[in-house]
């Protein structure tokens, strides 16, 4: 049975799916010494884009974006663990952390570790978790019974 | 000398993510497995060889010092575990790939099975009781994923079970550390070593017994092992391999770990025999009762589980040296016997005892494999079974604990009764059913399996016959682990310093 899509929904979803996109990041980023983190802002982002499926079902998502979920979930684990294997390869021990602090005109100083970076491993691992879960809640055979017309 | 113990963490964790980024190119997903797991054989054979002539090894996550931060430490124990599980999980992949319907239909297969290889190799190395806890965890959620593959209606059932059994162990696990952390402040194993011992006598065994506890459930020791032979054998065949090898003896290694690390004893410990005797007992008669190959060798698990617990309770050199050879050995014996089991069933459609019969004429290497790898598990001179039995025997004999010996004794008569009928019912005699019967009259007298289900169950065969060539110098070196882990004084001061 189709239905006709919730156009108060649809609305507000294009209103707050960039938005909270960018909520994500800015959690990824600030997560180093405020609250925020991969983790957190990895669920905001699976957030954005599971607003997407309650509006629309699994088409509106695998419109939405247009990676495999698997290769969000596989680049991610590779950040990680890469991000751990380099300092091993400076000859210090693995996952052992590095502070940069880089002089970027506009922006002043801006102090970065090398957590960040398996911190977006984490926000990727998460995001792709999310997003594969969504898309095997659409059903084996791929149709969605929930599938709304627009 | 770090990136040794760190390799058999990383590699396969490195692979699953490559692995699952190649979802839908199977070839390279199995060249990246292979090609890991053969990295990491070869890293934890060097291991083996760096702790033989250097002594414990230990490295710090993140440069952390010790006890605050998260310290990986191999000694021989470890070593040993590391070397003949790795060798297992990488010709259990090999039999995985040759059989039809495995990784080919489940693009998921390859990375999980490396996620687990991970979890595995980081339970054997980790010296933290909470990263062991983490390490449980990676095993545990690769594991529920491999068992229910395929997703029949009986994996469902009895995946189910599997996982609610291991979330309250988890669960008590968890409360467990709590429980240490409370008592000591730390979650470091060669710190708790020092301040566990400064516990009140009352609160170290409150800790012990729980902690036996969460394992023995792991382990599936006597009264806690009756989820396992209900979940196994619904697994595909190499997936019920390995986790038959494996994952049980993780929680025996961890169930040693801790016994002698956290809570050393200078006695034969009653209650650890007592749970042996009875593991052993319960475990060869449930055997006795199926008429099942995988149910069959799946009590079996159970019941070879006590021996080790029996060499553990002796708290001798001699019983803790035989236990380290006995799980040396049963870890490939027990895979392999399960990898023949499947080679039967991927030929005959069957594991039923009155289903299936005649297999010595129509697949000779089959029969000479089970053979071989069911006597070892009986214990019959001269394979590797009887060196560690003998091991273990002895160290019973020279504490005087006769009883339990006796038992072993008779518990190993009812393993040879056991493979006898395994034997009698599905390699001798004839076929009951009409059709295999009618493939068997038309000529068909060989029955094919793929050539790589059949190289790999010959390696693992072949690793079993050369732990029986070179028990001497194996038992040397398990009689090593096993001074280590009674006089942890090596390890505790190559951790804190």
């Amino acid at each position: 049975m189709t239905q006709r899509r919730s156009v108060i929904l649809d609305l507000c979803v294009q209103a707050e799916f960039h938005t909270l996109l960018l909520l994500s990041l800015y959690l990824l980023f600030a997560g180093h010494n405020q609250p925020g983190g991969g983790f957190a802002g990895g669920l905001v982002a699976s957030c954005a884009f599971g607003l997407r499926y309650v509006a629309g079902g699994s088409s509106a998502l695998s419109r939405s974006i247009s990676i495999p979920a698997t290769t969000f979930l596989g680049v991610g684990m590779l950040f990680a663990i890469l991000t751990g294997c380099v300092s091993l390869l400076t000859g210090h021990e693995f996952l052992e952390s590095a502070i940069f602090s880089a002089d970027l005109m506009v922006l002043g100083t801006v102090k970065t570790s090398s957590v960040l970076f398996f911190d977006i491993g984490v926000y990727l691992v998460v995001l792709g978790m999310s997003l594969l879960l969504l898309q095997q809640l659409g059903g084996a055979d791929g149709t969605d019974p929930d599938e709304v017309q627009p | 000398m770090s990136v040794l113990l760190v390799l058999p963490i990383v590699l396969p964790l490195l692979a699953a993510a490559l692995a699952i980024i190649a979802y839908n190119h199977r070839t390279l997903q199995r060249i990246v497995a292979v090609g890991a797991l053969i990295a990491v054989v070869a890293d934890s054979v060097f291991l083996l060889l760096a702790v033989e002539r250097d002594g414990v090894q230990s490295v710090q996550m993140g440069g952390w010092p010790a006890p605050l931060g998260i310290t990986l430490v191999v000694d021989m124990f470890s070593a040993l575990m590391l070397v003949i599980s790795m060798v297992t999980v990488l010709s259990v992949l090999i039999y995985a790939i040759g059989q039809p319907g495995v990784d080919q239909d489940q693009p998921v297969f390859h990375p999980v099975y490396l996620v687990m290889t991970a979890g595995v190799a980081l339970s054997f190395t980790t010296g933290d009781l909470f990263n062991l806890f983490v390490a449980y965890e990676i095993t545990l959620a690769a594991s529920y994923v491999l068992i229910t593959l395929g997703g029949r209606r009986e994996q469902i059932r009895s995946g189910m079970t599997y996982i609610i059994i291991n979330l309250l162990a988890s669960t008590l696990f968890v409360v467990g550390i709590a429980w240490v952390y409370a008592a000591t402040g730390t979650v470091n194993m060669a710190d708790l070593a020092v301040k566990i011992a400064q516990l009140p006598s009352g609160t170290q065994t409150a800790l012990s017994m729980f902690l036996l506890v969460v394992f023995g459930i792991k382990a599936a020791i006597f009264p806690l092992f009756f989820w396992l032979p209900d979940s196994y054998p619904t697994a595909r065949m190499p997936v019920t391999a390995v986790f038959a090898g494996l994952l049980t003896k993780v929680g025996v290694y961890s169930i040693i770990r801790t016994q002698t690390l956290l809570f050393p004893q200078h006695r034969p410990s009653t209650i650890l025999l007592v749970c042996a005797g009875l593991t052993m007992v319960i475990g060869v008669l449930g055997a006795i009762a199926q008429n099942d190959m995988k149910r069959i060798l799946s009590f079996h698990i159970v019941s070879q589980i006590g021996y080790m617990i029996l060499g553990l309770g002796l708290f001798s050199v001699a019983g803790v040296a035989g236990t380290v050879f006995f799980i040396f050995h049963q870890i490939p014996v027990k895979t392999a016997l399960f990898l023949a089991t499947g080679l039967v069933e991927q030929s005959t459609g069957s594991t039923a005892l009155s289903k299936v019969g005649g297999m010595i004429r129509r697949t000779p290497l089959v029969a000479a494999l089970f053979l071989l790898a069911a006597l070892s598990l009986a214990g019959i001179p001269p394979l590797s079974g009887f060196v560690g039995k003998l091991g273990i025997i002895q160290a019973g004999l020279s504490a005087g604990e006769y009883a339990i010996i006796g038992v072993s004794l008779v518990v190993s008569l009812l393993t040879l009764f056991s493979m006898i009928k395994i034997w009698n019912g599905v390699f001798l005699g004839t076929a009951e059913d009409p059709t295999l019967r009618l493939a068997a009259s038309e000529g068909e007298t060989r029955l094919a399996t793929p050539l790589l289900m059949r190289g790999a169950t010959v390696a693992l065969v072949g690793v079993t016959l050369a732990i029986a060539l070179f028990a001497g110098t194996l038992f040397d070196l398990s009689e090593r682990a096993a001074q280590g882990l009674l006089d942890p004084s090596a390890y505790i001061e190559k951790v804190l310093g």
